[in-house]
């Protein structure tokens, strides 16, 4: 009988040796040159079975003893995974290869737009539904050592210390395997390694005690057929709906924990192991169940009754005085629970830290906080932190529940809480549909249903008081945790599974329905479905130039096709090449991300240019589907803003002319108040003196001849007066036809001046300069001098000089010929300067024998002619400039 | 009955403010014949200087003066202190309905539009002047 010290010893080597094993794989693969069998499918496949826990390694004999052969569905369940479904999992890896996820955690928060938030879900789902598993672990090594300590009388065994010191020693070798070092990949060669060796010994550890039962105890497999059908096994009955739900529940499980996710995906160096693990792995489990009934059924006729089946496979050996055996198979049963414990720990503290504490800490520290070695530490802290709470939790779980429950049943919890990770998975691999909010809506609902039909009633203690259980919530009898809506008789398992996973997936696909993913969301879960349509080796960026290429397709889609060339032809001739592509360097890609997340925001530009630059894992077809997709909604929201900008340039617009309009309508007042003004003004006078003429008898010969001449002079300067109303009406509504022909200005201005002069009495001394005047012009010639007579015709009005004079200048300058008048007067006043070419405008009125029309026309008349007429203010009299275009330029 | 008609013809001396020269000989061609003496003042700025100067028994006043318009000038004239009752006409070009409201609310006498009927003007003369010796 091998004492407990013994046993202790014994375990203590035994994790030695895994240690050294461990540290051996690890240093080999850092160094690069690991042997052949070590990359090979076969440990892989091994690393699998950290399925086969504590539970399946004592477990299993239990629940045959209880249930028959209901226990083959644990096994059933990841072998019809492994055979049916690898291609799936062949996705997930490929997936989670391409997407260097580091848990199933990473997978769904990466496949739904990388929401922290859902990360978060999906690690507190995980721990709290693996925490039953591990105190299942912690159970069973304690009740194996317990077996051990029975029979050694000089140890009395408290079983509460033992399994503290369990779950503390479990938690030591958990934080020295998991967190010795940090891998960018999460990859753990050395646990691995340790992982098969330790599943090499639990197989040889059950064939050896089923080998022992069978042709030991027994006479060889016929006799022990018979023996099995003699033991209640026989009386056996199949349940289909709870086959067939726990055939569901652990090939849910064996995709969904978060332990078999790391073996099998994170863990995961070559994809085609896959394709070995799909026929080896379910032999594995087919060897592993292959002693299952025999030892059930031995042990039930063996050993006295009401001994603990779990334990069948310690208690034989132990009873037929086979100490060896019995060792090998505690042995058997500790690999079972360290490996699982080891994995899961390290699989549930990468999610912990990953998803709730490095959030957590690096908002804490600002953003300035980026000292890696700093980060490093933080991050092994929180992992080690993680695992001794998981550790906790797992002990406490197993004080408040664990110890009266059988290992299967605990198994089965925790299994149905984890399968609820499941629709959103697989939705998320499958269906590009799925949203973030969906999945948020399908894990929490199955969440919920499972901790109220599952866990709480479980747990029991006062958790969930009996009234709950037996009138449901609230006193509604529909909300009973075993009977939700009235369904009564199911199996509760059943009952828990169905109500959990149907709403869980009904949640999640309405949701999914109802809610429009991101664009983040989008490219992910087009990366995801899609995953092997781009992501194949062979079918990778051929050079650099071709991913120059590819960039640049994009840019054009996101940046239009005139900027994005614009764009890499300076970003290229930033780097020295004319012509052709710039070479995709790190400065390059950083411009071009910043120049693409001003159209798609950050995230998207880089996930894009990441996609492209970084390797293989999208498509370009899939990137230009979203790029499109961004063209449009770009281009829609460009023509929104268009169409508003135009819409507000329009009301501008009718302001504007609006107020113009009012404008005009004033100014139309305005002129019709000064026309009626300047047309009353003369008739005034005609009429006072034909009156006059009329009604005065005898009034003297001198009288009368004065009163008739001033109403012939006021009937002439009337219809002066309405010739440049009409004139101007014609030049201001561009209705005159211009007769353009070629003259000399000397001809034109002497023409003026004569007129000029003839129309009135006044002296005025005109000072030609004729060597500036030999100019040829193409105008319309007689408008021209209408305006020259007019500017002489003014001098000899207003120029207030004692011998008024006024000088003809001409010159060319800047392809403009200029012809100047200047008078000896005092000039206009500065402040009426402008003022005199508005009509109705005179400076002194008195003098005035017009109607103060006559610059106004002046300046139409130049208008129209291609030129203008201005004062010129810096000369001391009254000076104006006629500018006009020369020649070649006005023959058209 | 000779000093009566003359103590009435003393009482006729009228000031006109006007700048259109053929309009002032008009006027006084016909107020002299009623035995008016009429003084013609063509710019609008100094039109109450000369008007406080003649001290006349009517005021003939054009709207559009330059300078200052009519408007400004019988608003000035009628805060000046004897010179509220003074008869004043108003002649002008611009026959607006607003312009007669305005020209009436600053004090005008009376408001007639150009071109006026001779005999209008001689019966609003006597008129205004008439009230002003029965006041």
């Amino acid at each position: 009988m091998a004492s407990l010290n013994v046993l202790v010893a014994v375990c203590l080597v035994y994790v030695a040796l895994l240690f050294i094993v461990a540290f051996a794989a690890d240093r080999k693969a850092s160094r690069g040159h690991r042997s052949a069998w070590l990359r090979s499918p076969l440990i892989y496949t091994l690393s699998l079975s950290i399925y086969c826990t504590a539970w399946t390694f004592y477990g299993a004999v239990g629940y045959a003893a209880r249930s028959g052969l209901e226990f083959i569905t644990i096994y059933l369940g990841p072998t019809l995974v492994m055979i049916g479904w690898w291609w799936g999992l062949r996705k997930l890896v490929r997936i989670g290869r391409s997407q260097r996820v580091t848990s199933i955690a990473d997978l769904i928060s990466a496949r739904y737009g990388k929401s922290n938030t859902l990360a978060i879900c999906v690690t507190i789902l995980a721990v709290i539904g693996v925490t039953p598993y591990i105190a299942l672990q912690l159970q069973s090594i304690t009740l194996s050592f317990a077996t051990f300590a029975e029979a050694d009388p000089a140890r009395q065994l408290y079983e509460t210390t033992t399994v503290f010191w369990v779950a503390a020693g479990l938690a030591v070798f958990a934080i020295l395997f998991g967190t010795r070092n940090l891998n960018a990949n999460e990859r753990h060669h050395g646990v691995v390694t340790a992982v098969a060796l330790e599943a090499v010994v639990k197989l040889v550890a059950l064939l050896a005690v089923g080998i022992f039962v069978v042709w030991g105890l027994s006479d060889g497999i016929g006799e022990t057929m018979a023996r099995v059908d003699a033991s209640q096994i026989g009386q056996w009955q199949m349940q289909g709906d709870r086959w067939a739900t726990i055939t569901f529940l652990s090939a849910a499980a064996f995709v969904c924990l978060p332990r078999m996710f790391q073996v099998m995906v994170v863990e995961n160096e070559d994809e085609r192991h896959l394709r070995v693990a799909a026929w080896a792995f379910p032999l594995y489990l087919l060897l592993m169940s292959l002693f299952v009934v025999p030892i059930a059924a031995i042990g039930l006729e063996l050993l006295p009754v009401g001994a603990n089946p779990d334990l069948f496979v310690l208690t034989i050996p132990l009873s037929q005085g086979r100490d060896g055996l019995a060792m090998l198979s505690f042995l058997g049963g500790f690999s079972s629970a360290t490996s699982m414990v080891i994995v899961a720990a390290m699989a549930l503290s990468t999610m912990v830290s990953n998803h709730i504490v490095m959030p957590i800490w690096l908002r804490m520290q600002g953003h300035g906080a980026s000292v890696s070695g700093d980060v490093r530490n933080v991050v092994l802290l929180a992992r080690r932190v993680s695992i001794a709470v998981i550790m906790a939790l797992g002990y406490f779980y197993y004080r408040l529940a664990g110890q009266d429950a059988a290992l299967a049943s605990i198994g089965l919890i925790s299994f149905a809480g984890i399968a609820q990770i499941l629709p959103a998975l697989v939705g998320g691999l499958f269906w590009r549909g799925a949203t973030r909010t969906g999945a948020l809506a399908g894990l929490s609902l199955g969440f919920l249903i499972w901790l109220y039909t599952m866990l709480l009633p479980a747990l029991g203690g006062g958790l969930l008081p009996d009234a709950v259980l037996t009138d449901g919530l609230f006193g509604f009898s529909w909300l009973r945790p075993q009977a939700l809506f009235g369904i009564e008789g199911l199996d509760p398992i059943v009952h828990a599974v169905m109500w959990s996973m149907a709403l869980n997936a009904a949640a999640f696909c309405t949701v999914s329905l109802a809610t429009f993913p991101n664009p983040l969301e989008r490219l992910q879960g087009a990366q995801f479905v899609n995953v092997f349509d781009h992501s194949a080796g062979p079918r990778g960026w051929t050079g650099l130039v071709a991913q120059s290429e590819d960039l640049m397709v994009m840019s054009q889609r996101i940046l239009g096709a005139g900027e994005a060339q614009d764009f890499f032809q300076s970003e290229a001739i930033r780097q020295g090449s004319h012509g052709g592509l710039p070479e995709p360097t790190p400065a390059f890609l950083e411009r071009l991300e910043r120049e693409l997340s001003g159209s798609v925001g950050a995230a998207a530009a880089h996930a894009m240019v990441g996609q492209i630059a970084g390797g293989s894992s999208v498509s370009v077809e899939d990137l230009l589907a979203v790029a499109d997709e961004t063209a449009q909604m770009l281009e829609y929201s460009g023509q929104l803003e268009v169409q508003s900008k135009e819409l507000s340039r329009t009301a501008k617009k009718l302001r504007e002319t609006n107020e113009k309009l009012t404008q005009i309508s004033q100014q139309k007042d305005a002129f019709l108040s000064q026309v009626s003004h300047e047309l009353r003004t003369p008739m005034t006078s005609i009429r006072a003196f034909s009156e006059i003429l009329r009604d005065t008898e005898g009034g003297s010969e001198e009288d009368t001849v004065r009163h008739a001449s001033i109403i012939h002079d006021e009937a002439l300067r009337l219809t002066r007066l309405l010739n440049d109303l009409l004139d101007l009406s014609v030049l201001e509504s561009g209705q005159v036809s211009l007769n353009m022909t070629v003259g000399s200005l000397g001809e034109v201005l002497d023409h003026a001046v004569s007129t000029a002069l003839a129309g009135s009495d006044k002296p005025l001394n005109v000072i030609r300069h004729p060597s500036t005047e030999v100019v040829r012009i193409s105008s319309d010639l007689d408008r021209l001098s209408q305006v020259f007579i007019n500017l002489i015709a003014n001098a000899q009005k207003y120029c207030d000089a004692e011998n008024p004079e006024i000088s003809i200048v001409a010159s060319t300058r800047y392809g403009r010929l200029r012809i100047d008048f200047l008078d000896n007067g005092s000039g206009i006043p500065r402040a009426s300067q402008q003022l005199i070419f508005e009509k109705f405008s005179r400076v002194s009125p008195e003098k005035a024998g017009g109607a103060g029309l006559g610059l106004a026309i002046c300046r139409e008349i130049m208008l129209r002619l291609g030129g203008d007429v201005r004062y010129l203010s810096g000369h001391p009299g009254g000076a104006f400039r006629v500018s006009l275009p020369l020649a070649p330029d006005l023959v058209t | 009955m000779a000093l009566r008609e003359e103590f009435l013809h003393m009482g006729r001396h009228v000031v006109l403010i006007e700048d259109e020269p053929n309009i002032i000989e008009a006027i006084r061609f016909l107020l002299t014949r009623e035995g008016w003496t009429v003084e013609a003042h063509s710019d609008g700025q100094d039109a109450i200087a000369v008007i406080k100067a003649a001290k006349p028994d009517l005021v003939i006043l054009d709207l559009m003066l330059p300078g200052k318009s009519g408007m400004e000038i019988i608003k000035d004239l009628r805060e000046q202190e004897k010179m509220t009752q003074l008869p004043v006409l108003m002649l002008t070009a611009r026959g607006q309905a607003r312009d007669r409201e305005m020209a009436e609310k600053a004090g005008v006498s009376r408001f007639m539009t150009k071109p006026f009927s001779n005999t209008e003007v001689l019966a609003a003369v006597r008129d205004l002047h008439a009230q002003a010796n029965q006041a």
